[in-house]
């Protein structure tokens, strides 16, 4: 019997979209709501398992032609280096800035290298659990 | 501004860059950019040399996590520069002579890569201050050291050599740390300085010989004294830059940094002179006794280099007496130590030359057997002047440097000798006695070196013809053999604006400097110096002629007694019981670990809390308990316990799936949004991974019992389960101590941020947060790796 996957692959198509834009909205929502780097990670890293699930591998990886190792390793780079940047300041490991701007029609801007940090753990998180899949599942 | 601390880190940002240029360059060998490195930091280090002569020293913080006192505090001295100073020039030439050693067809990538994390780990270890940092970069150089000794790892050799080196190496390493920490429990601080200042108060303290062993472990594990020698000659399976940079003039020379730095606090106790002078001496015996029986030139140089650190060492051991406070003529005693630093400097010139030489007739011939080589003088007149010139300075003739530090060695011997303090009146006379033997075994070998070598009939055997090697090549072991002969007629130079400095930084809290200055001369007069060297030359040539007949002597100590079977065998029993141990409990299956981990669990948490009689339960204070919360603790248990009963994969999968999403709801009901949505992406992300490990699994075989569970699994289940409801409500009962939440409550002023959660994850805990991101990434990495080389297979078998 042949599996038809037309509903679920027409759903995926809609739905990764938004949990696409849900994972950017808890990157940025971080801040000052619940979210952050480590769940905007997964919740991408969920929307490329979708993908990977209601269609094949190679499809998927053709669309994304990314290494994910090297997003990983991205990750670590962009998380550690924030760290390192701030003794170039003068200023202990890690320790954050923040700066905020008033900017016209967008209102307060808040700016902060946390959010480089968050961006990094959110790298890595999609770059480990999307390469961990990968890998087993190519074993196959 | 550029400061010290910068300059260490300069050598790993490049190793970072290295592949990168590597790819790019791919037509240039990569070993000309490398070789910038050391040649601009030898410039930056020459540059403070007039700074340092004065007196003054250079010292600058780098705050790194100021909260646990680690700071990356430098401090340039005297003492420091010289190393400084001897890492990035002889650095300097060992890149360049290995770009014409090593071909482009090597994964020159790797090579590089692993010498410059060397050259930063070692500037690292003569600048930093902090002793925990100090051993960060100790183990730096020992690990990059094991890398590059395994350069050529299809060997089995290579890969013997790397790991002896590093067992040996790590595990003084460990001692030292052990040591530092003793200093660190008794005097309260980690920095080296502030020991020296209060080393009074240490001195009283009972950790003061234990401390002070473990640290002399660290030191004579890496350079390689008795009986640690073992590792270096296995160790010269690297390529012959590798041991001239790495195994003669610098990392060996980390212990004798060590004891020098160490030494303001340690020296002019009773142990410490006789450990370091008589390991030393002893050191200094063995290695030049084995080095004559040696037939690899290579390894020659190994023990000959163990010798002659035994030499140093024991003159950092003899100088260490004018520490003792109660000596009225301690200052005399300071010439030992000057002398110590001097031939430091003299070794890492005429060493590294003659390994550079050895390394040319390797490349030319193919071999470096002496009893195959022979006559190449005609042939190879540069190298032959090198390695002559090389092989006089270190058996200790005129007109070369070694010749000065010799005679200067054997005036410390003489002096103590006449000493009447910690039993010296007795077998003082052995420091110069001990000192004599082994420089006449000095001479042979290194008349060896030269004489099997280069004069003689040349071996037919050889398959190669003979001519001199590239120019290139030559370059840096000329330059080296110019050095040994210029310092011979300008010594004070280097006395006076190298050694001064760093005798200064040695002795500052002792002696004011006119005790320290000495003045470097080649002629004393007929003393007895001079008749020393002048009997060495006499007897030496008379063992060298008779080198047939003594090598009968070597059949005294059989190969099955010696420390390098010792060795040998014990590591193999070692490995044979841990073995022996570890499959008795890694049986490989799954359930046994995790029984294992629950048994930990219940005995160690339950059972110190019953030990303790930790159990408090009290539920004055409870919330009511929601209607809700009832219905959802019964759809939990009813869940779980369907979950036993399940007798297929994929619903217990799913049942799990299940437990876990409500769960999150608890979350929600308790007002923990970041939790409850960190929850239910965990639990879908892993439930994906669940069914596609799925795939995998075997049939799940049914026990055909009549229980379908093992009473064993149920106690275990069980009593976990109680055990973390017990530890649950215990924390809940009691409150020990204040709080930690109020703290936080302030994030929005501490770290501008609304979402406290967040805060504490990416700023006030940002440091767990990269280190988990790091484990994180590591982690994924070793799935990818363990599944995917499984995979290769066919790939060459390294095991032989």
């Amino acid at each position: 019997m042949k599996i038809n996957e037309v509903i679920l692959q027409s759903i995926a198509k809609l739905v990764v979209f938004i949990i696409l834009t849900l994972a950017l909205y808890l990157f940025f929502s971080g801040h000052n709501a619940p979210g952050g780097g480590f769940i905007a990670g997964l919740v991408l890293a969920s929307a490329i398992i979708l993908l990977f699930l209601a269609f094949d591998m190679e499809t998927v990886l053709k669309g994304i032609p990314l290494d994910f190792k090297m997003i990983a390793a991205l990750g670590v780079f962009l998380a550690v280096s924030t760290g390192v940047g701030s003794i170039l300041f003068d200023v202990p490991f890690l320790t954050h800035t923040i700066v905020a701007y008033d900017l016209p029609l967008l209102g307060m801007i808040e700016l902060s290298t946390v959010t480089l940090f968050e961006a990094g753990v959110a790298l890595t998180v999609v770059g480990v659990v999307i390469t961990i899949i990968l890998t087993i599942s190519e074993d196959v | 501004m550029i400061t010290v601390s910068y300059a260490i880190f300069f050598p790993f940002i490049v190793a970072a860059l290295i592949p990168i240029l590597y790819k790019r360059l791919s037509k240039l060998h990569i070993g000309w950019i490398v070789m910038t490195v050391p040649a601009l930091l030898f410039i930056y280090l020459a540059r403070y040399i007039p700074h340092i002569t004065n007196g003054k020293t250079v010292t600058n913080t780098v705050y790194w996590i100021p909260s646990y006192d680690l700071n990356l505090t430098t401090h340039l001295d005297g003492l420091s520069l010289i190393f400084g100073l001897i890492i990035t020039g002889i650095g300097t030439l060992v890149v360049l002579y290995s770009i014409y050693y090593l071909s482009k067809e090597e994964s020159l990538k790797h090579f590089y890569i692993y010498l410059l994390l060397f050259m930063g780990g070692m500037l690292g270890v003569v600048f930093v201050d902090h002793m925990m940092l100090f051993y960060l970069f100790w183990e730096v150089t020992s690990i990059s050291s094991f890398l590059l000794i395994a350069f050529w790892y299809q060997r089995k050799g290579s890969r013997y050599g790397a790991k002896k080196a590093l067992l040996i190496t790590i595990s003084g390493g460990l001692a030292m740390l052990i040591g530092f920490l003793m200093i660190h429990a008794s005097t309260g601080t980690f920095s080296i300085r502030e020991v020296i200042v209060n080393v009074g108060i240490f001195r009283e303290h009972q950790l003061f010989i234990p401390a002070m062993i473990m640290i002399l472990l660290g030191a004579f594990t890496k350079s390689a004294q008795f009986p640690f020698h073992i590792w270096l000659p296995s160790a010269m399976e690297a390529p012959t830059p590798i041991s001239a940079y790495l195994h003669s003039a610098t990392m060996v020379k980390a212990g004798i940094y060590l004891v020098a730095r160490f030494s303001p606090i340690f020296g002019g106790d009773l142990v410490w002179f006789w450990l370091v002078s008589g390991i030393g001496l002893l050191t200094l015996l063995w290695g030049a006794f084995c080095a004559i029986r040696q037939t690899d030139l290579k390894a020659l140089l190994a023990y000959s280099t163990v010798s002659q650190l035994g030499l140093i060492m024991s003159l950092f051991g003899v100088g260490s007496i004018s520490f003792n406070q109660e000596l009225i003529s301690a200052a005399l005693y300071t010439q030992a130590i000057f002398a110590g630093l001097f031939h430091l400097i003299n070794h890492s010139t005429f060493k590294g030359a003659l390994f550079m030489v050895v390394g040319i007739v390797d490349y030319q011939l193919g071999t470096r057997d002496i009893r195959r080589l022979g006559g190449l003088m005609s042939f190879m007149p540069i190298s032959f002047t090198v390695a002559l010139i090389g092989s006089f300075s270190m058996a200790g003739l005129p007109p070369f440097n070694g010749f000065l530090s010799k005679e200067m060695f054997f005036t410390a011997m003489l002096k103590i000798s006449e000493l009447d303090l910690f039993s010296l009146d007795t077998w003082g006379i052995l420091f110069p006695v001990i000192a004599w033997i082994a420089s006449v075994f000095t001479f042979v070998y290194s008349l060896i070196i030269v004489i099997k070598t280069f004069l003689g009939e040349q071996s037919e055997s050889l398959d190669k013809p003979t001519h001199e090697a590239p120019k290139g090549m030559l370059v840096a072991p000329v330059i080296l053999a110019l050095f040994v002969v210029g310092i011979f007629f300008f010594p004070n130079i280097v006395g006076d604006y190298l050694i001064y400095p760093a005798m200064l930084s040695i002795f500052s809290s002792v002696f004011a400097g006119e005790h320290l200055t000495h003045t470097i001369s080649a002629w004393h007069g007929f003393n007895t110096e001079l008749f020393m060297t002048i009997g060495i030359v006499i007897l030496g040539t008379v063992i060298f002629l008779l080198l047939r007949y003594f090598k009968y002597v070597y059949k005294l100590f059989p190969e099955k007694w010696s420390f390098d079977a010792l060795f040998h065998h014990g590591l193999e029993g070692l490995e044979r019981i841990s073995n022996k141990i570890t499959s008795f409990y890694m049986t490989g299956n799954l359930k046994h670990y995790l029984s294992y981990i629950y048994l930990s669990i219940v005995i160690f948490i339950g059972g110190n809390l019953v030990y303790r009689g930790a159990f408090t339960f009290n539920f004055t204070d409870d919330a009511n308990i929601h209607l809700f919360s009832w219905f959802l603790v019964a759809v939990i248990i009813v869940a779980a316990v369907m979950l036993i009963f399940v007798k297929k994969r994929l619903p217990a999968i799913l049942l799990n799936g299940f437990i876990g999403y409500s769960v999150s709801m608890f979350y929600v009901l308790f007002r923990a949004p970041d939790l409850a949505l960190t929850q239910i992406v965990v639990e879908t992300a892993s439930t994906a991974l669940f069914l596609l490990c799925f795939y995998f699994l075997s049939e799940w075989k049914q026990d055909k019992k009549a229980f379908p569970f093992s009473i064993k699994n149920l106690i275990i289940s069980v009593s976990v389960g109680v055990t973390v409801v017990l530890v649950a409500l215990s924390v809940k009962s009691e409150k020990l101590f204040e709080t930690i939440s109020t703290y936080y409550e302030n994030a929005l002023e501490l770290a501008g941020s609304r979402n406290i959660v967040n805060t504490i994850l990416g700023d006030f805990r940002a440091f767990d947060t990269m280190l988990e991101v790091v484990v994180l990434c590591i982690a994924g990495l070793g799935v990818y790796s363990l599944v995917k080389i499984r995979k290769r297979k066919g790939a060459e078998n390294l095991e032989d």
